[in-house]
């Protein structure tokens, strides 16, 4: 079947069965690769992109659910050379080891910031469920706390 | 354009000669299981620095210097988020006298010669290659001004260098002009190494230097290499522990869209389509018939795991512990269990390969290249230079990536259809046929003499193997250790104070594969011993930090581990009481020379254990990147409470299970500590393991702060509260 979505703000139309996990859409079609595979399960969260600003984890979301929306991959999460908030303040705290399971992860916190602006460590806690095996999860809090400082010191910067 | 090759042979210089393990395997394995040798033999192992096992003396096999006056270091170790490229570039950048932004670290495909004939693991790349980097790339540099006074007319010792530029007299060349007109290069003699108190970059908190890739989502694992006209592949695997291969029905599988080949061999059977999706339901339709001796039970492999069967290797021995233990009264004796782990690395094992007829291109994540490189060319038929290994980013390794038979897969299955093929586990898989960790039994007796010191005490612990049977570790080297290094990596006693100390080794073959798991032995025979030293302390109504500093001898190694013990009770305001509901514990480890000591602060809330704050003194030596030695510390004190409170993975019916995250439980983000204060201490001329150190003392630290809190004595990992 046809597929119709915007994907990082481009138009995107595919032919492909409908009930091909987004993710392998994303990462094998689309040749983007910072999502990442992680357990095909929904378990893990190192899948975690965003349909219409809500955080899926993509392994287990057919391709066919996402016609006419609005897709945002870690690649189209920075506005051009322009790091996002929640990737400012992981470059700050220096929080990726290994790095494989930190685009689901800045993808949850970016899209737990647009929900709660200023989350305290128990929303932290019950938002913030995906797996790293580094385990980096105590400068992941702190950069997380970071990156809610960054984007409402932006929003008090932008004219009204 | 990059570094011209040289016309002239170069001229092969020597470095130091280091003592390697490898050459007492040499002399025999008869003479060697004597007992007293394998005593010497497991105390030379325990603090011997291991050496680097590739080349020193070939500059230009490790730098290349680019036009545009950036210098690429091929790292034959992997990066498998251990920080480990950063380092070296910060090694490299001081001694080559270049900005760290100058410095670009890839990893070295096998092709280019630059490769290591062991492993990436056993936290050694950084302390390993100190001493071999900073004279290869302070070589480098002489190269590079001997070449610079030829084309400016002048003598190299009149040239000054920085950021890459060499300067004479106003004249100026960088480094990138320099290698653009050499045809032939002068080798020097290897010069002076710089003061380290010089160095601009060792010693400091330089960012990693992948941090902006990681953070922007930049394909750079195994698992994002594609080469044109790809194909996927699937290999079906046993799910049953024992199972061997049999054969296949794959008629349906033939059939079903999307399916190029399915590829049939004696040992396993697989399929390639043409996408992910497609070459995973073709896997799931093929019948697979395996034979299986034995319907395994969790009970079966507990029973096997017991300290009193197998074989036993006397591995330390000072005193006479066991005629004290066997023959007085007052006796304290504790048993501790651990269970099999998982490594649950979260990017899981794969390649892509690309055979044609006669070579081979294996991109990949792996621990073992050299290994790997070796398993592909013995079954393609092929030279090992025929086969290219192009290292890539490991989305963790903890050991995993030791064993590589998918390389081995996906090579065949690419023979078969001529065309590249991306072969990967899935996840159930992953957790089915992964390398575990043992599962390990220990038994501690103690006696105190009358002012409350020990008098004697004696660690027998039982585990499956870590290095034996590995394809890694020479077999003739079994019967010389007796006893697996691995499996004792910090099992013996670092109190060497006591006048009477012996640990005893057992080994039990296990019906499932078990390997290296991050810091090995380490975890399980700390949590033992330190549970254990706060039972005697308690015993002897003594502190618990006081009494660990009581035991500890008067040379350098007991100096470094009283240092840490020290700096980690004085950072977290050590207390032996419970205060508002929470409770400290304390524990100590010594981990390839590194000392760790660790404070955790525990309370119980709704009936299950709580870490808020972890306090951790370590002392790795000279601290390469103290911003890295920080960070693993961190992530070695969350993985190693994650092992020691949740995770176990157990055997129903010939499986083992469970096989996802989440039923395989782990440490969260809401788990995790909220505060982890880390001092690092430098009483060494040299860096040594930092990596794995870390991941010793916690659990012990937890289980006595429980203990603190409830009396009840938790001698079983994972932790539970009864």
């Amino acid at each position: 079947m046809t597929i119709s979505f915007n994907i990082n703000g481009q138009p995107t139309s595919l032919d492909v069965d409908g009930d091909t996990p987004l993710l392998w859409v994303v990462r094998d079609m689309l040749d983007l690769k910072g999502t990442k595979f992680g357990c095909g399960k929904a378990a893990c969260g190192a899948c975690t992109l965003h349909v219409d600003g809500k955080a899926i984890r993509s392994c287990s979301y057919a391709v066919k659910y996402a016609e006419g929306k609005n897709i945002t991959t870690i690649e189209g999460l920075s506005n051009g050379d322009q790091l996002h908030p929640v990737q400012q303040a992981w470059m700050e705290e220096i929080v990726p080891q290994c790095g494989y399971c930190q685009p689901g992860f800045m993808m949850a916190t970016a899209a737990l910031l647009s929900e709660i602006p200023n989350p305290t460590d128990e929303d932290i806690n019950n938002n913030i469920v995906n797996v790293c095996r580094c385990a980096t999860y105590y400068r992941m809090r702190k950069a997380i706390h970071r990156a809610a400082d960054i984007q409402s010191q932006n929003a008090k910067n932008q004219p009204s | 354009m990059s570094t011209p090759k040289p016309k002239k042979k170069f001229s092969r210089r020597k470095f130091i000669v280091r003592s390697t393990v490898g050459v007492g395997v040499a002399i025999g394995a008869t003479y060697f299981t004597r007992p007293l040798w394998r005593r010497s033999i497991a105390g030379f192992v325990n603090s011997a620095e291991l050496p680097y096992n590739g080349s020193t003396d070939e500059p230009r096999l490790w730098f290349e210097v680019t036009a545009d006056n950036e210098v690429i270091l091929n790292s034959p170790k992997v990066e498998m988020g251990q920080g480990t490229f950063t380092g070296l570039a910060q090694i490299a950048a001081d001694e080559l006298e270049v900005d760290i932004q100058q410095i670009k670290v890839i990893h070295a495909p096998t092709a280019s010669g630059n490769i290591d004939g062991t492993s990436t693991g056993g936290s050694t790349s950084i302390s390993s290659l100190w001493q071999p980097l900073r004279e290869l790339a302070a070589t480098m540099r002489e190269m590079l001004k001997i070449e610079a006074s030829k084309q400016l007319g002048t003598d190299a010792a009149a040239l000054t260098v920085k950021n890459g530029v060499v300067a004479h007299n106003g004249q100026t060349l960088t480094y990138g002009e320099i290698v653009k007109n050499v045809t032939e290069w002068e080798i020097p003699e290897t010069p002076p190494l710089k003061d380290v108190s010089t160095y601009k970059f060792v010693g400091k908190p330089v960012p990693r230097v992948d941090l902006k890739d990681k953070v922007i989502g930049a394909p750079m694992f195994g698992m994002d290499a594609s080469l044109p006209d790809m194909l996927y592949g699937a290999v079906v695997r046993s799910e049953r522990i024992g199972a061997t291969f049999v054969g296949a029905d794959t008629s349906s599988a033939e059939k079903m869209p999307g399916v190029v080949k399915v590829v049939k061999e004696p040992d396993f059977v697989g399929v390639v389509a043409t996408s992910q999706m497609a070459a995973e339901q073709a896997k799931q339709a093929i019948k697979a018939e395996w034979a299986t001796e034995r319907n395994w039970q969790s009970e079966d492999i507990e029973a096997m795991i017991k300290v009193g069967q197998g074989d036993p290797v006397t591995i330390q021995k000072t005193g006479r512990a066991k005629r004290i233990l066997d023959n007085e009264e007052e006796v304290i004796t504790a048993e501790f269990t651990s269970p099999i782990g998982a490594h649950a690395q979260m990017e899981p094992n794969g390649a892509v390969a690309h055979v044609e007829n006669d070579n081979a291109t294996i991109i990949m994540s792996t621990q073992v290249v050299n290994l790997t490189r070796k398993e592909v060319a013995d079954r393609l038929g092929l030279a090992p230079e025929d086969v290219n290994i192009i290292p890539t980013y490991l989305g963790g390794g903890f050991g995993r990536r030791l064993h590589t038979p998918n390389a081995v897969q996906a090579a065949v299955l690419s023979k078969a259809v001529g065309k590249p093929v991306k072969c990967f586990f899935n996840r159930r898989e992953e957790f089915q046929n992964d390398t575990f960790r043992p599962p390990t039994h220990h038994v501690l007796r103690g006696v105190l003499d009358k002012q409350g010191k020990i008098k004697a005490i004696e660690h027998n612990l039982s585990s499956g193997d870590v290095m034996f049977g590995s394809p890694m570790f020479p077999g003739i080297a079994e019967p010389v250790l007796g006893a697996d290094v691995g499996a004792w990596r910090g099992g013996m006693i670092q109190y060497e104070a006591i006048p009477n100390f012996r640990t005893v080794s057992w080994r039990v073959k296990l019906p499932f594969a078990t390997s290296w798991w991050r810091s090995l032995g380490l975890l399980a025979n700390t949590f033992a011993i330190e549970s254990f030293m706060d039972e005697l302390a308690l015993k002897a109504g003594k502190d618990p930090v006081q009494f660990r500093l009581e035991h500890i001898q008067e040379d350098e190694a007991g100096h470094r581990l009283r240092e840490v013990i020290k700096a980690a009770a004085d950072k977290a305001g050590w207390k032996d009481e419970v205060v508002n509901g929470r409770a400290m514990g304390f524990a100590a480890s010594t981990d390839a020379r590194t000392p760790c000591a660790q404070v955790a602060e525990v309370s119980i809330e709704n009936g299950e254990i709580k870490v808020h704050k972890v306090t951790c003194a370590i002392d790795p030596g000279i601290a390469v990147n103290p911003d890295q030695v920080r960070a693993q510390c961190e992530g070695s004190i969350i993985m190693g409470q994650s092992a020691a409170m949740y995770e176990r993975m157990f055997v129903k019916d010939g499986q083992l299970l469970p096989t996802i995250y989440g039923p395989y439980r782990m440490a969260l983000m809401r788990d995790a500590p909220k505060e982890i204060d880390v001092v690092i201490l430098e009483n060494a001329d040299a860096p040594g393991a930092v990596g794995e150190p870390p991941l010793g003392p916690i659990g012990a630290a937890i289980a006595n702060a429980v203990f603190r809190l409830t009396g009840e004595r938790l001698r079983s990992l994972p932790l539970t509260i009864a």
